[in-house]
């Protein structure tokens, strides 16, 4: 499973630029799935047929926070915009990645007082060009930050872990999916760090009768960080709200019962900032009991995001559990 | 020996000694849930007078309010012991009418001016509800949701009626009712109803070996005025306070320890070595020690240093009164819900009603 | 006329805090139940009652909403024997310390929002209002207790009991919005004394203070015609008066802004004016801030107007309301629905 996490958050893919995640993800589910299509904003849907057809929707979103080019100067420094969540803090000193292959890092004009975070429009890419001739970029080309992948045993180190990870659990359950009860819909969502919109038409093309996200959440296990009870290698987290979303407290309890019936631990999530797809889920159509399960990590948006492996792999026993049993919201 | 005394002695020896069950706690109840802010203590008043009355020896209600409760003991040489109790909370006064059902009010005591704001207060002898709001945060700018919000500002709120009997003058307090809480009591001014509580119960159970001078103050919360007088009065040999003192034993924000609990909930009663007002007699803090390890009760000492009982007022009056004070720890005094241990509340009994136990005439040479 | 004052108070005193209406929602169901033909869930457990109209078919619909769900808090964490908290909805936290509340955890739990000293809190919020992330609930139990009763995202309501204040006015917490819910009560106890041509619904909706997820949901199940809204405003009062706020007493609100469908608004005033019933305009610029944001877009756009109740001290476990407001409102959304015609629809249009 490993070499699946290496090889997807090493795949650029900023938000609305997802086709290189894609194909590696479909070449990765197409021998386990009945059916796998992409719909009208590239949304990947994979089938695995069971014997209800009520369907679950289980999303994880392809796209990763990154940069746009806006301008490229008479001297060939490419000035750029964020795609999503991107913080000025984590910009300085990176690397990032063009989707034609362009390197480049990332500079800041003077700054007067080194204190203070210059605002990205204060910065610039020099990807080693003289003249807007002879630079590889234009306006409107998109990156993703560049960082290799790390592998430090039980935590694993890299850039788009939110949310590869999540991608990685998807692929990983439907690998070991025997037949569910009923109809899954893997939903390898795009444009989530712009808002959701992949998800959105998703849930409202499926119609799902319970739908679940599957993406990151921060922890509070680190030096002097705002109070969370979430931490790295205690399990995945059952989400019970964040800022955009109020679980659907049934689909909190279900996630709970399996969890505890299968033995797995687990955590619960009080989030008070960001939302994940199922936000999304909830409240398409005439409504969704919607929920999440959340991969523990740190950093996230940094271009270095950390998670337990132990956690990925608990996650998606968790995933097995729910899916091998008959669902019941009480 | 008068038929009264008798009676008492009688009733002592069959009756087993000062406790606090159903009954005390009930009667905590009605102190808890009465209003009387400091300069008003009449409702209050009026509970300890009809408790008292059938256990003391003379009862007398002095010009400020307090009530002044002697039991003779037994015997000869008997040391004089005042021990006291403020019968008055810090509350609100109703000062200026603005509109209909609209008052503005100041604080009677040090309240911080943050608990007051959306809470619902109890106005007036008859109690009539009312409460504090607060501008929707909807409709603050957000240098106005960092400022505190001045009590100035706030306003007691009592409804459309237009006849109401609501008037400048009256006092308010918070609306809390009693209730207990696990191993805990939880109500509004258990500072000092507590006290008030554990002295009528060593009024009705009064050692003999001693004339229990019991003062039940006024005006404690806003300068210990009822005390000052109440000792010059009683003229005792020596006096006992009893109050309920902050347990600030919460956990610190960040997790560093906390070193300025001043008491802590479950650790026993509180014995004072000094505070803002007083330094205590060491031959009394002496005889609480001894008794509390004698007598296997559980006690800790009050953290020294600011705040202050009736025995900042009782030790300087005359030509000096030895003096210590004893405390309930109790959380969150002085605002809507105070919250005590029962277990500490009984051991402060034991303590108290111990040592009185062992006063003699040598107590304090 | 039934007094209505002892439903809301029994409403105030159900937890229902957005995302976990059930409680609320089974004493709604219930006072409900005589008063419409059926009673159904959404999926996300927004309430729909229905009462069928009298018109031949097709039947226009009329939408009438109120949300169900309160504002309150949740547990964050387990420090020791304390409870550290997040907020459910727009909470004030300079209302916080001292209020009594009830954790849901295993059991329901009473308890106490407290603020530490402060020598126990970051020096630049010393003397100034606590965060919320600063605030613990104390529930006197042991530690090993708490940790068996209560975990992370249990939720936690506010637990002053209601107060009957002079005039006729009620205080207590979730007034906003359960007096709405009152209000269309009343609108349905009037509507079974009378005909109607359109089919009815009436939705308590759920997440209001938080999403407006329970509003866009079912408007996009139901498809009505036309959608009515009735929500709380600020009441004018101590620190509220500019014109933002209207009187106690005073009737009710009209929305007036490009959230409120013109024609809408025009027969509600209309109405109102006929029938004497007090109102005041109430001007919102961009929207309204309650579900009609949500109603109003939802499918193709559904015409929808809003209705307001002045409360005062909004957020607050004080809100305070006038009881004779509430019938007001009700009765004047019954006099509406029962005075809509078949051919209401085609005076419905932007010009």
């Amino acid at each position: 499973m490993k070499s699946i996490i290496k090889t997807l958050v090493e795949t650029p893919g900023p938000s609305g630029y997802e086709a290189q995640v894609r194909a590696v993800v479909r070449k990765m589910v197409e021998p386990f799935a009945d059916e796998v299509k992409v719909d009208a904003l590239g949304n990947l849907l994979v089938r695995k047929c069971g014997s209800d057809e009520r369907k679950v929707m289980l999303a994880a979103h392809m796209d990763e926070i990154g940069i746009m080019a806006t301008h490229v100067d008479e001297n060939g420094f490419v000035r750029f915009t964020n795609i999503g969540g991107v913080r000025p803090f984590n910009c300085l000193g990176g690397r990032v990645r063009f989707l034609n292959g362009a390197l480049g890092i990332i500079g800041a004009e003077r700054m007067l007082d080194e204190s203070k975070v210059p605002p990205l429009e204060k910065m610039y890419i020099d990807v080693g060009a003289s003249s807007p001739k002879d630079c590889p970029v234009h306006v409107g080309d998109v990156a993703a930050f560049e960082r290799p992948f790390l592998d430090l045993g039980d935590r694993l180190v890299a850039k788009a872990m939110d949310d590869r990870i999540g991608v990685a659990a998807l692929i990983e359950t439907l690998r070991c999916l025997k037949t569910p009860l009923h109809e899954v819909v893997f939903v390898f969502s795009v444009q989530e760090e712009v808002g959701l919109r992949g998800a959105t038409t998703a849930a409202f093309g499926i119609s799902p009768y319970v739908g679940l996200a599957v993406d990151v959440t921060r922890t509070g296990d680190t030096p002097k960080e705002a109070k969370m009870d979430v931490a790295l290698g205690k399990g995945p987290a059952i989400k019970v709200r964040d800022r955009g979303m109020l679980s659907d407290p049934r689909v909190v309890d279900w996630m709970v019962r399996a969890a505890k019936k299968a033995g797995l631990p687990y955590q619960m999530e009080v989030l008070e900032r960001g939302t994940t797809d199922a936000k999304a889920i909830q409240i398409t159509q005439a409504g969704v009991p919607a929920g999440c399960l959340s991969i523990p990590c740190r950093y996230i948006h940094a271009p270095s995001e950390m998670v337990d492996f132990g956690d990925v792999q608990q996650a998606v026993k968790l995933l097995l559990e729910l899916l091998h049993s008959p669902i019941s919201l009480k | 020996m008068r038929n009264k005394q008798r009676d008492k002695i009688m009733t002592q020896e069959k009756s087993s000694a000062p406790r606090i069950a159903a009954a005390q706690i009930r009667l905590l109840e009605r102190l808890s849930n009465a209003c009387a802010v400091s300069g008003d203590e009449g409702a209050l008043r009026q509970v300890v007078l009809e408790q008292v009355r059938s256990a003391a020896d003379d009862v007398i209600v002095d010009a400020l309010g307090n009530v002044l409760v002697t039991c003779r003991g037994q015997g000869k040489d008997r040391p004089r012991v005042m021990v006291a109790a403020h019968m008055d909370e810090v509350g609100f006064l109703l000062t200026h009418k603005e509109n209909e059902g609209i008052f503005h009010f100041d604080t009677v005591g040090r309240i911080d001016a943050r608990q007051l704001v959306g809470k619902p207060v109890l106005v007036g002898s008859e109690q009539i509800p009312g409460v504090i709001g607060v501008k929707p945060v909807h409709l603050t700018e957000i240098e106005e949701r960092s400022k505190v919000i001045s009590i100035k500002s706030l306003r007691i709120d009592i409804g459309l009626g237009k006849d109401s009997k609501v008037k400048v003058g009256d006092r308010a307090t918070f609306a809390t009712r009693f209730f207990r809480l696990g191993r805990n009591l939880c109500g509004k001014a258990f500072d000092d109803r507590i006290g008030v509580a554990t002295l009528i119960e060593l009024v009705t159970h009064a050692p003999t070996n001693i004339d229990l001078l019991a003062a039940f103050t006024v005006q404690e919360e806003i300068g210990l005025r009822g005390a000052r007088v109440a000792a010059y009065t009683f003229d005792p040999d020596l006096a006992f306070v009893l109050d309920c003192t902050p347990a600030f034993d919460l956990p610190s924000w960040d997790g560093e320890e906390n070193t300025r609990y001043n008491t802590r909930l479950g650790a026993g009663p509180a014995i004072y070595i000094a505070d803002g007002g007083t330094i205590s007699d060491p031959r009394l803090i002496q005889l609480l020690v001894r008794t509390a390890e004698e007598e296997g009760i559980p006690y800790q000492f009050r953290q020294p240093g600011g705040g202050g009982t009736d025995a900042g007022a009782i030790q300087r009056q005359r030509a000096g009164i030895p003096s210590v004070s004893i405390s309930v720890p109790g959380r969150y005094l002085h605002t809507p819900v105070s919250l005590v241990r029962l277990e500490d509340w009984k051991q402060t009994l034991n303590l108290v009603y111990a040592a009185l136990r062992r006063i003699t005439s040598k107590t304090l040479t | 006329m039934t007094d209505f004052t002892p439903f809301l108070k029994e409403l105030i005193s159900a937890p229902g805090l957005s995302g976990h209406e059930s409680p609320v929602c089974d004493l709604i169901a219930n006072q409900w139940k005589p008063l419409v033909e059926k009673l159904s869930l959404s999926p996300l457990g927004s309430l729909h009652g229905f009462r069928r109209g009298e018109a031949p078919d097709p039947r226009s619909s009329v939408l009438i909403s109120a949300h169900m769900d309160a504002i309150g808090l949740m547990v964050k964490g387990l420090e020791e024997e304390f409870l550290r908290l997040t907020s459910v909805g727009g909470v004030d936290a300079r209302v916080l310390p001292g209020q009594l509340v009830t954790v849901h955890g295993r059991q329901d739990i009473p308890g106490v929002v407290v603020m530490p000293p402060d020598w126990l809190l970051p020096t630049e919020i010393h003397n100034g209002n606590v965060p919320i992330e600063y605030l613990w609930i104390d529930t006197g139990l042991t530690a090993q207790r708490l940790a068996r009763l209560v975990r992370v995202g249990d939720l936690v309501s506010f637990a002053q009991p209601p107060l009957e204040l002079s005039g006729e006015v009620i205080a207590g917490h979730s007034l906003d919005n359960r007096v709405s819910i009152v209000a269309l009560t009343h609108c349905l106890q009037e509507l079974t004394q009378r005909v109607h041509q359109w089919d009815v619904w009436v939705v308590a909706t759920v997440q209001e203070e938080e999403t407006l997820g329970g509003a866009a949901t079912s408007a996009f199940q139901l498809r009505p015609d036309v959608a009515v809204v009735v929500d709380v405003t600020y009441g004018r009062g101590p620190g509220a008066d500019d014109h933002r706020t209207f009187p106690l007493g005073g009737g009710l609100t009209l929305g007036w802004g490009p959230n409120v469908h013109p024609t809408l608004f025009k027969a509600f005033k209309t109405l109102a004016e006929e029938l004497e019933i007090p109102y005041s305009v109430e001007v919102f610029a961009h929207h309204s801030g309650t579900d009609a944001i949500a109603l109003q877009v939802t499918a193709e756009g559904i015409p929808t107007v809003l209705l307001s109740i002045p409360l005062r001290y909004m957020h607050t476990p004080v809100e305070m309301v006038m009881m004779k407001d509430i019938q007001r409102t009700g009765r004047l959304l019954a006099e509406f629905i029962a005075r809509l015609g078949p051919d209401f629809m085609n005076k419905v249009n932007m010009d």
